[in-house]
């Protein structure tokens, strides 16, 4: 295509890769011709999120471009090549390897650097700074030859590589030139409660040093000599002490500049020369520098409505912040600091629970809060000062902890349609109710659609109260009742069943229901008590409330025969157990395949067979598969360290422990696992329910992924566990979810409509917040202990073969199923009634 | 083609056989039938087509019965359509039934009027 606009867009960090997106996304895409120049030897990935290449997480997971992104929209990204030169009057740019690349626009999102204070020696071996992947490859292979690490720099940044370093497993110091930490955006009172926390943890702090310069001792150590006369040895020094943008090339190619660095930009993030923009930290709007991605992402919209012609204008940005820094809560909003006149004061203090709270108001509105050890309060507060609502009466309920259970919340209500509801992904009210105008239903929906509560997820709580309480405004009864007749959710069954220690659905919904029950909350409710109580899913009571696959503990299929699955614990089998499979097969004429989760399927069985063939396999040593059953399917493995040349641990061995362990627990629905020898994830286990990843040390354990229809990609609950550990963990989230997700829930929806997510889930399993983890464990040893292979119990019972027969009347086989044949197996015939 | 015949009472099998507030499945001169006991119920016997008119296949004795909406009703094991016991029309298409026939629980004998 011809006059298509030239567009350079130089640097691909979060902000220069949002750019593109939201072009792609703008539709608009197609009237430019994109180049984009990266310094770096990858696509832009995920630096908020850098501390975590330590626990697990690889440059892959943390690269934002899905795989083939660019290229599938045309875009062209050259890596390792930066940008030297621009002549604005040819309107061409010079590249590192001595190209001329003509452009018609540019979009500067160079980004910035880390600020190294000029202290003499800061340049010598073991100093690093804390910025790129190369970083923290360098520093990881630096520290294991190390035993205490430094940080210099107090602020966020600093206590974000103060993390890394304590999870290299280093002895961690953090030094800051003043008199708190994160002075920025914390008051002393707070930095003081956020350093009681941060050195229970083991860290080392100094704060109100100055280094003077640093120099080489014996044993190769480093020292850095204070102003106060002190020394400190370390073996390591990290520079985080904070940002600067990166504008050398704008400066070389004279568009207008900061006094103190930074290319001036207007409301529409041009620069000085109108062909030019620039967006994220390398960019002063009004003075000033963003250096948080939502401002970036903010700037990155407002360029390319531009460039595409549509208005739209940034008007700087909130700098709230609310984050875990090693654990600790924290969030500051506002005039931290109480410094504008007329502002006025709350403090609480909780030495115990080692929590700070401050609230600044001025004529009846919030100005500005600090939070330490609790940010609970955080979405409240930040939405009373974005939307100027009026103080409630008294104000310091707002931070004040809730005795009673009530407190301070926000209505949704109370918000305008402008109000910000999520801050990572810039979404409004407004944009909530267009979601719901498009036919979202609920919360899950409504993330989907906006975005909203997928970044940071801080605002989970705030958005399924807005999204609620609109849909109730609409008339939308959000009924969560399970069906006509039971007014009870799920979890609310769940409890019932377990608090009065109900044993049959007769008995529920004699107590709980009305009507005789359907095919929604018999299975439920069957499941239910499987769950809790483990009998046999074919005792006369349980019988009539399981579909047809529990039953008949086989999975039909479509012209009314069943399929059978026996259990291939890890996906292991001997040659004997194969040929075994192989026999039953051939002589019952079942048609075979291989399932995705390691295990052999055979079609085509009649109902009346289904006994004579698992006693056959019975014999060979096998048990039932579960296919039937909302329950455990399958633990699939890689082959793991004991053939792999790569592999860390034993990936088969583990995957048999815990098949064989979780085999039978029967749950909302399905569960699959994978267990993965290392990281190169040859089981996938990242799309699993349960994931399990060797690691030198141990496993690290995923949770609530999902391949299939809505693939989610598993979260990192917890890593380097030992076996015993990691059986434990996996106890509590399984247990965890068969007690509170709705009907039919996977776990990947169930963790979405989490409120709190990921931070929660870790609170109760990890933490044990609720108390309930020796339960957890107690109800999984308990089933455990009582698991029966359902066939095996069947077949010795001549009652429940009964069952079997194809005629209550007749031992004559059901005639009207036929087959054909279709490469070498058998294939069904749809059968037509006559009369 | 078969010959006319006058319907006729036919014993399938002892109430004994039957689970409660399930189905099994019939035989009578090749034609299939699903027969339900809800001994809750009057009458507590209830006999619809075995074939799946929308499924197309004989499942429909091995679904789940209850009520919906206050009729009492099999759901197909293979698309989940409900069918009323009653007369075996289904709730979700009213174009689509699976039949019905009269039946009985006569001194502990299940019986089926066909023909």
């Amino acid at each position: 295509m011809k006059n298509k606009t030239r567009l350079l867009v130089i640097g691909n960090g979060m902000v220069g890769h949002k750019f593109l997106e939201n072009l792609v996304q703008s539709g608009e895409k197609e009237q430019f011709d994109i180049i984009v120049f990266g310094e770096e030897p990858h696509a832009a990935y995920d630096r908020v999120h850098l501390s975590e290449y330590y626990s697990g997480r690889s440059a892959e997971d943390l690269t934002m471009p899905t795989p083939g992104y660019y290229e599938e929209h045309g875009i062209s990204l050259l890596k390792n090549c930066c940008v030297e030169d621009i002549d604005r009057e040819k309107k061409i740019v010079l590249t590192n390897n001595g190209d001329e690349v003509p452009y018609d626009r540019i979009v500067l999102a160079t980004g910035s650097y880390p600020f190294v204070p000029p202290i003499p020696g800061n340049e010598q071996d073991g100093c690093f700074v804390y910025r790129t992947l190369e970083d923290l490859d360098n520093i990881k292979a630096y520290a294991g030859k190390s035993k205490r690490g430094v940080v210099v720099g107090g602020g966020l940044l600093g206590l974000e590589a103060t993390n890394a370093l304590s999870s290299l497993g280093l002895e961690t110091h953090v030094v800051e030139f003043a008199p708190s930490l994160m002075p920025v955006q914390l008051d002393p009172a707070g930095g003081a409660m956020l350093r009681l926390r941060i050195e229970e943890l083991g860290i080392q702090v100094h704060t109100q040093k100055a280094t003077n310069d640093i120099t080489r001792v014996e044993d190769n150590q480093l020292r850095m000599n204070f102003s106060d006369g002190e020394h400190l040895d370390t073996d390591l020094i990290l520079f985080s002490a904070g940002i600067r943008p990166r504008d050398e090339l704008a400066r070389k190619s004279e568009l207008a500049m900061g006094e103190r660095g930074g290319i001036v930009i207007d409301d529409h993030c041009q620069t000085s020369d109108p062909d030019i923009y620039a967006i994220g930290e390398c960019a002063l709007w009004n003075n000033q520098i963003f250096g948080l991605v939502g401002p970036g992402y903010m700037m990155a919209d407002v360029a390319m409505n531009s460039l595409i012609g549509k208005q739209a204008v940034f008007k700087g940005a909130d700098m709230s912040t609310k984050l875990k820094l090693l654990g600790v809560d924290v969030g500051s909003i506002g005039d931290a600091h109480a410094k504008e006149d007329g502002n006025e004061v709350y403090t609480w203090h909780n030495q115990p629970s080692a929590s700070y709270a401050k609230l600044v108001v001025n004529k009846g509105f919030v100005t500005g809060a600090v939070l330490v050890g609790n940010a609970e309060a955080f979405d409240t507060v930040l939405q009373y000062k974005l939307n100027q609502i009026k103080l409630p009466d008294p104000p310091e309920q707002l931070i004040l902890p809730r005795f009673d259970g009530g407190g301070a919340t926000l209505s949704a209500d109370d918000l305008p349609d402008t109000a910000t509801i999520c801050s990572c992904l810039n979404v409004t009210k407004a944009n909530i109710f267009a979601s719901i105008d498009e036919g979202a239903m609920n919360v899950s929906e409504v993330k989907e659609c906006t975005g909203a509560s997928t970044g940071c997820g801080g605002c989970a709580a705030l958005l399924a109260s807005v999204v609620n309480s609109e849909l109730a405004a609409r008339g939308v009864e959000v009924s969560t009742d399970i069906c006509e007749h039971f007014k009870h959710t799920r979890q609310e069954l769940y409890h019932i069943i377990q608090v009065e220690e109900i044993k049959s659905f007769n008995e529920l919904i004699k107590a709980h229901g009305q009507g005789m029950g359907c095919d929604i909350c018999k299975p439920a409710v069957g499941s239910i008590l499987a769950s809790v109580w483990n009998d046999y899913v074919l005792e006369e009571d349980h019988l009539p409330l399981q579909d047809t696959n529990d039953t008949f503990l086989a999975n039909m299929q479509k012209n009314g025969t069943y399929s059978i699955v026996p259990r291939i614990p890890g996906g292991e089998v001997t040659p004997a157990g194969l040929i075994a499979i192989g026999e039953v097969a051939q002589s019952y004429d079942l048609y075979t395949k291989i399932t995705g989760g390691q295990r052999i399927d055979l079609f085509g069985a009649r109902k009346e067979d289904l006994p004579d063939i698992w006693a056959k396999l019975i014999d060979a040593g096998f048990e039932t598969g579960h296919a039937y059953g909302k329950s455990l399917r399958t633990v699939k493995s890689c082959v793991g360290s004991t053939w792999c040349r790569y592999g860390v641990q034993d990936s088969v061995g583990m995957a048999i422990r815990l098949e064989n362990r979780y085999k039978g627990l029967r749950s909302p629905h399905k569960i699959k696992f994978a267990v993965s020898g290392c990281t190169r994830e040859c089981a996938e286990a990242q799309s699993k329910d349960i994931g399990v990843i060797a690691t030198e040390k141990g496993w690290n354990l995923f949770v609530c992924g999902n391949g299939g229809m809505k693939p989610r990609h598993a979260d990192l609950l917890i890593t380097d566990l030992d076996d015993a550990e990691l059986i434990r963990i996996i106890d509590r989230v399984l247990m965890f979810y068969v007690r509170t997700a709705d009907r039919l829930q996977r776990t990947s929806v169930w963790m979405g409509n989490l409120e709190g997510g990921l931070d929660y889930l870790k609170e109760v399993v990890l933490e044990d917040s609720l108390g309930i983890n020796a339960q957890l464990e107690a109800q999984m040893d308990s089933i455990v202990g009582t698991y029966q292979c359902e066939w095996k119990t069947t077949i010795e019972s001549p009652e429940k073969l009964r069952r079997f027969k194809s005629f209550i009347n007749s031992d004559a086989p059901d005639t009207t199923i036929e087959f054909t044949r279709e490469r070498g197996q058998i294939k069904p015939i749809e059968t037509a009634l006559t009369e | 083609m078969k010959p006319e015949s006058k319907p006729q009472w036919v014993d399938i099998c002892s109430i004994d056989d039957l689970v409660p507030n399930s189905g099994v499945a019939a035989l009578i001169n090749e034609k299939q039938y699903a027969v339900f006991y809800v001994p809750t119920q009057t009458p507590s016997v209830y006999t619809i087509g075995n074939y799946d008119p929308i499924g197309k296949a004989q499942v429909l004795s091995r679904g789940i019965v209850g009520d919906i909406g206050g009729d009492l009703v099999v759901a197909s094991p293979l698309y989940k359509q409900h069918f009323r016991l009653s007369d075996g029309s289904c709730v979700e298409d009213e174009t689509s039934f699976a039949g019905s026939w009269p039946s009985k629980v006569e001194e502990g004998r299940v019986k089926l009027m066909v023909g």
